[in-house]
């Protein structure tokens, strides 16, 4: 499997950070970075990360399977996660999060027909004294109101037209 | 230099429910309360695997630490003050249990675990009576992952035994667990299935009925069946199994009471490589060839007419030529090789051999205590594997030495032609073509010789000159050394051990008349009667002597039953009572668990041949408890302990050669290379075996 | 990116965060960069142990540990390799302060690493930054960079003799990595399952060896700490609770925000003077104050001086510094729900009491919330709660268990009026199918 210049350096990078013997450890970091060119964790990505990680391709899957961030499902182009734990959830994340299901016409982790936006409620970003948040793929919108997600929804599905 | 001699360490002192008990250091609590018989409940934790303190069920209260602690991973200290039995201990066993529950489906009615379930039994002992539980289980689909293997995932409790089973018993590691929370599950390594042994370990070690196999899914329930501890008949290692048995029918094989020299393990073939007894191919009647076309003729006219023809070729001096199985019993063999030398004055007796004992017999003659046991594998400090793929033809011996490795940190050293599965913990792993050992063995003289002992195994490349070779290398070392020469079959030693050879008579003695060797029986033109015995040596050759009279003693209609003129139908081991050894020389009961109707044992056969013949008294009497009294007499190494045949252990036999060199034909010693999911004659007739995406498999395989 | 600093505040970790450029290396140069390694240089690993115990520094990551005896506990004698490991997992709910120290000084927290890796003896770090703060990688990467470029990385440091390498390393999303076993794990491309304890990391942390591991704001309070001498840190605070600490403040107050205060800051001042008070004149209900495992403190408790002794003596834990306040409007079941909804998530699953607990109180108080809940459901709630509690394998069960029982025990009325509001009497359908 091959990547772009960018993400091949970028994961070639992250191989070196480890100990020879200890290349396991860059399974999660080059998924991450893998899956943001890619869309998605496929199995030829799974196959490239153990063989590149001296690892099964089961000891891949099992990591793809617990972390949250690893999706095995392709996104959409924006991924928009909107959060609704306590912090949010006292200041309205839970109207945004109402708001966007109702406009976009998708639920949690789904894609919009054209591909271009996904759905995910999300667990505490890290956002709480300026809640809610909104995390756009990995940008960070604070103090998020209706209006300022529609404003992020129609800026995002504009800049396709 | 002295050797320091180091005290045993002290126990250390501890009480358990009041009770004062004694360990040593060291010793995890949960294991020293089971010693003194107080359970300490639990799924996850199993003895010989890795510590996983995840299903909460051992929690215990020890004195001066706050919290509950679990005695998976405690262990027992000087002084140490441990309750077992309390209030909080019920209710956190209770609670434990209850959130077991909440997805579990309460499927036990149809679960093949039900009546064998531990989760059963612990909700029974510890559990509630009724559940507070009013909520959607969670639920997922069940998969089957190969032709042996289910899943069913709302069963799963989580305890991960499956998942070390796999890879640290069988260095596998084939399953894992994907998802997080209450959606983990176990995961097979191709996605969707398995790519593995097959072996069945996961199942069996799985404490409830999330694993399942096959063969046995909703087939009957255990308490329908009977239980019988035989021995497996593939191959040379001799694993007890214990094979479940409905109607005349077996319906698994497991080594769940860890008797024999097994333990738990058993690998594909002793789980589930015992279909071929049913396999609708088997031959239930005798039949004789009548123009040109083998006929179902009734047992007293076939036995007579071999009778009558034997007679013949006795009085005009005619060569018998007899062919061995080595799936035969003990008592079948040494009682075929005594009919043959004593009833038809012939030592024209062989079998397939596929290893080079008797020169090993010899080149250690007059020593004492150097074959290893099965038990010695997994004690050793040292091992040397050469010349074998050990995790494919002898799985049992491989996971001894992987179990070594892990518990005792052994070390272990392999030379062999390719790729084997012991480098990956191996201490060496060396690749030399055939023939090319010495070379690959001499750069690990220098490790070797500072190793504390050695056990030696060595394959097929390794026979004749080149075995006293080996012997002498290994004296070299300047440590003590143990041997296995590895064999093929399930009593490919037995038929050495016990007269099935040309030139030695049982018990190593040479035969003051040599006979034909099995090439030159195959060879020999003027051969007038060639009798096979539980064997097939058939196939892919031919029989010079095109007009000898063949009688095959087969179960199914192979290559040499289409050349008989008679065929006799025979049991399978399964099906019978008797004796066998194993590679490591160790011997074990058989134990008949079906009967197959229209079959005899070929010890029936042979006998009532001899008998057909006016030649019972010389043969003797043909029960398996007979002829087994007169090996234990007579036969040099087989004065084996009794009381340990009798209850279903292993006895070592010590051979001994009375220093005598016979010529041990090297070129005939070629081991079949089966791999797990090939077994010579037998595979062929296991549905199972073949339908696995593995089969056949290969050696050496990268 | 944070809030207007307010004149309570005492600023030691946070006081570069106002300066321009901030986060860049010159900036940190000139205000007294790196001037606390070269410090730690001159010092012997026991003078710098000594030093933090002195300043009793005590984790800010969430269990409150004293850094000093954790960095003690590194075996001095052991052959193999030791590592630093920072704790940038920040995922407690209600904690954001590690992001603004990345954000702003990250510069600060290399120093703290370097000191670690100085008292220690270690040549080589990685900062375990969670997946969703891509964009403190890119930060922290850059910083390290500039530490590389200026020679405060690598090789021979400043001439020094002492070599050390750090690195960032992406989460992927799983709040249990913040376990530090858990991340160690992680760290080494696994599940991020916890490890069975002892052996704690200082003897058996990252590729089983000795690892000084800490949460981003301990490390940064390290050098402010050699700096200081570790008495002038400690009397900052009040005794056995040294220094100063970050509290993010949330939820509705006039001016949430993350405030450096010292510890045994009043939490009234806190809510109504440093953070302006609650929202539209509403009264205070309740606060969550050390992140979402901590166990709710009503109005009336919120009195005290806060520092780890104190959250202690009501019951409840320092935590991380996320404080959550609510006012009277706000539905408790509803934050009960959610608060078990995040455990029921992040559960790892690896062990029954945790893994199952949480998924059946969160199908409950879903029930409860949708108005389906039944009398016996408050009392189970808080049986099942108590059946996790000192049960699990790792802290998360017991960071689901103790906030649960709190909001049944201080706010029982709630649950009660919850019934009141039934809509749906008895069970449904599915549930009977379900019971079978």
């Amino acid at each position: 499997m091959t990547f772009s210049q960018a993400t091949e350096k970028k994961l070639q990078d992250i191989w070196s950070r480890y100990p020879e013997g200890r290349k396991r450890s860059a399974v999660i970091p080059m998924l991450m970075y893998a899956q943001d060119e890619v869309g998605q964790v496929t199995p030829e990505m799974i196959a490239e990360v153990a063989r590149r990680c001296e690892v099964t391709p089961l000891q891949v899957e099992e990591v793809v399977g617990y972390y949250s961030m690893l999706n095995k499902e392709r996104m959409g182009k924006h991924h928009v996660q909107i959060c609704t734990n306590i912090a949010c959830l006292l200041t309205g994340g839970e109207e945004l999060w109402q708001h966007a299901v109702k406009r976009l016409g998708i639920g949690h982790k789904q894609v919009t027909a054209d591909g271009l936006i996904s759905l995910e409620e999300v667990e505490c970003a890290g956002a709480c004294s300026w809640a809610p948040c909104v995390v756009d793929g990995y940008e960070y919108h604070h103090h998020v109101t209706i209006e300022k997600l529609d404003q992020l929804l129609d800026s995002i599905q504009k800049k396709v037209q | 230099m002295s050797t320091p001699v180091t005290a045993p360490p002290a126990l250390v002192n501890f009480t358990v429910d009041g009770r004062p008990l004694t360990a040593p250091p060291g010793t995890l609590l949960i294991d020293a309360c089971k010693r003194a018989g107080i359970e300490i409940p639990a799924f996850c934790y199993y003895e010989g695997y890795s510590l996983q303190a995840a299903c909460r069920m051992c929690l215990v209260e020890v004195e001066k630490m706050p919290k509950l602690q679990t005695a998976c991973t405690l262990p027992v200290s000087e002084g140490m003050i441990v309750r077992s039995e309390t209030e909080q201990i019920a209710k956190a066993r209770k609670g434990t249990l209850e959130f077991l529950l909440t997805n579990h489906p309460l499927d036990c009615p149809v679960c093949d675990k039900g009546g064998e379930c531990e989760l059963q039994d612990m909700v029974f002992r510890y559990g509630a009576g009724e559940s507070r539980f009013t909520e959607i289980k969670n639920h997922a689909p069940e998969r089957q992952w190969s032709p042996v293997v289910f899943y069913d995932p709302a069963r799963c409790i989580l305890c991960y035994r499956c998942v070390r089973a796999c890879n640290e018993g069988m260095g596998v590691g084939a399953l894992g667990v994907t998802n997080r929370g209450v959606v983990s599950e176990i995961v097979p390594n191709k996605v969707d299935h398995l790519d593995c042994d097959e072996c069945g370990a996961c199942i069996d070690i799985c404490p409830v009925g999330a694993l399942t196999s096959n063969t046995y899914r909703y087939k009957t329930r255990p308490w329908e069946m009977q239980h019988v501890g035989t021995v497996c008949t593939h191959c040379s290692n001799g694993c007890k199994t214990t094979l479940g048995v409905r109607n005349d029918e077996i319906v698994r094989g497991n080594n769940r009471d860890r008797s024999g020299i097994n333990g738990e393990f058993l690998c594909v073939k002793g789980r589930y490589g015992f279909d071929f007894t049913a396999n609708e191919q088997r031959l239930t009647s005798p039949m004789i060839r009548l123009n040109g076309r083998l006929e179902a003729v009734s047992w007293s006219k076939a036995l007579g007419f071999v009778a009558e023809k034997f007679k013949s070729v006795l009085a005009a001096g005619g060569r018998f030529g007899v062919a061995a199985g080595t799936h035969l019993t003990n008592e079948e063999i040494y009682y075929l090789a005594k009919f043959t030398r004593a009833g038809l004055k012939s030592s024209n007796i062989d079998h397939q051999r596929t290893g080079d004992v008797v020169t090993l017999i010899d080149a250690l003659g007059g020593r004492q205590d150097v074959l290893a046991t099965v038990e010695d594998l997994y004690n050793t400090k040292a091992a040397l594997v050469i010349g074998s793929d050990l995790s494919q033809q002898h799985p049992l011996l491989a996971f001894q030495l992987r179990a070594d490795a892990r518990h005792h940190q052994a070390k272990i050293y392999t030379v062999t032609p390719g790729p084997v599965r012991e480098a990956n913990y191996s201490a060496s792993s060396l690749e030399a073509p055939a023939g090319e050992e010495f070379a690959a063995l001499d750069k690990l003289t220098e490790s070797l010789k500072a190793e504390k002992e050695l056990v030696i195994l060595f394959g097929d490349a390794i026979k004749g000159d080149r075995v006293r070779q080996l012997v002498a290398w290994a004296d070299g070392l300047g440590i003590p050394v143990k041997y296995v020469c590895l064999v093929d079959y399930s009593n490919s030693r037995g038929a050495v051990d016990l007269g099935a050879t040309p030139n030695l008579l049982p018990g190593y003695q040479p035969d003051p008349a040599p006979g034909l060797s099995l090439d030159q029986i195959l060879n020999a033109a003027d051969l007038a009667v060639f009798w096979a015995v539980g064997a097939n040596p058939l196939r892919g050759r031919e029989l010079a002597a095109k007009q000898a009279f063949v009688v095959a003693q087969t179960m199914f209609l192979d290559e040499t039953a289409q050349r008989a003129d008679v065929v006799f139908p025979s049991a399978s081991a399964y099906e019978k009572n008797g004796t066998v050894t194993n590679v490591t020389g160790q011997v074990q009961r058989l134990k008949a668990a079906i009967r197959t109707m229209g079959t005899k044992t070929d010890l029936e056969i042979i006998g009532l041949i001899a008998k057909e013949m006016g030649l019972a008294t010389v043969a003797g009497v043909w029960t398996h408890d007979a002829v087994f009294k007169e090996i234990h007499k007579n036969v040099h190494g087989y004065q084996v302990p009794l009381p340990l045949l009798i209850t279903g252990m292993a006895a070592m036999t010590q051979p001994v050669n009375g220093g005598v060199k016979v010529d041990v034909r090297v070129d005939e010693i070629r081991s079949a290379g089966d791999t797990l999911f090939t077994s010579g004659e037998l595979g062929r007739y296991s549905k199972l075996l073949t339908s696995v995406p593995e089969y056949p498999g290969a050696l050496y395989k990268r | 990116m944070f809030n207007e600093p307010h004149p309570a505040e005492v600023k030691v970790i946070s006081k570069r965060f106002g300066l321009p450029n901030s986060a860049s290396i010159d900036t940190y140069l000139a205000h007294e960069g790196y001037q606390a390694f070269l410090k730690a240089v001159e010092m012997t690993p026991e003078q710098i142990i000594d030093e933090l115990k002195l300043s009793s520094l005590r984790g800010r990551g969430g269990a409150g540990f004293p850094t000093g005896m954790k960095w003690s506990f590194i075996p001095r004698d052991n052959p193999k390799p030791k590592y630093v490991v920072v704790n940038a997992d920040e995922s407690e709910p209600g904690t954001c302060k590690d992001r603004l120290l990345i954000e702003n000084d990250p510069h600060q927290l290399i120093e703290g690493c370097l000191i670690a890796a100085r008292t220690i003896g270690c040549k080589l770090g990685y900062i375990y930054i969670r997946g969703e703060y891509r964009y403190l990688i890119d930060i922290m990467d850059k910083a390290l960079a500039e530490a590389y470029a200026h020679g405060w990385l690598g090789k021979n440091i400043k001439g020094t003799g002492l070599d050390f390498d750090l690195y960032t390393h992406s989460g992927a999303g799983a709040y249990e990595c913040g376990e530090e076993s858990a991340l160690l794990e992680s760290l080494e491309g696994k599940r991020g399952v916890p490890r069975i304890r002892p052996p704690f990391p200082a003897v058996s942390g990252l590729y089983a060896s000795p690892t000084v591991l800490n949460n981003v704001e301990t490390f940064c309070s390290v050098p402010a700490v050699l700096r200081m001498g570790g008495q002038a840190y400690a009397d900052l605070g009040t005794p056995k609770n040294g220094g100063t600490r970050l509290l993010c403040v949330s939820g509705h107050v006039n001016r949430p925000g993350v405030y450096e205060v010292p510890l045994g800051f009043p939490m009234q001042k806190m809510i109504y003077e440093v953070c302006g008070g609650i929202r539209a004149g509403k009264k205070l209900k309740a606060v969550i104050p050390g992140g979402s495992s901590s166990p709710v403190l009503t109005a009336e408790e919120c009195d005290f001086p806060m520092d780890y002794d104190n959250y202690a003596r009501m019951k409840t834990m320092a935590g991380s510094g996320g404080m959550m306040v609510m006012d009277e409007d706000t539905d408790i079941v509803k934050v009960a729900l959610r608060t078990m909804r995040f455990y029921a998530h992040e559960s790892c699953g690896w062990c029954i009491p945790c893994r199952e607990g949480t998924t059946w109180l969160r199908k409950i108080l879903t029930r409860m919330d949708e108005g389906t809940g039944r009398r016996a459901d408050i009392d189970l709630i808080h049986e099942l709660a108590k059946n996790m509690l000192g049960r699990t394998f790792c802290p998360l069960g017991d960071a689901a268990a103790m906030p649960t029982i709190a909001f049944v025990e201080k706010f029982r009325d709630e649950f009660e009026a919850r019934l009141r509001e039934t809509v749906v009497p008895v069970t449904s359908p599915d549930q009977l199918i379900a019971i079978g």
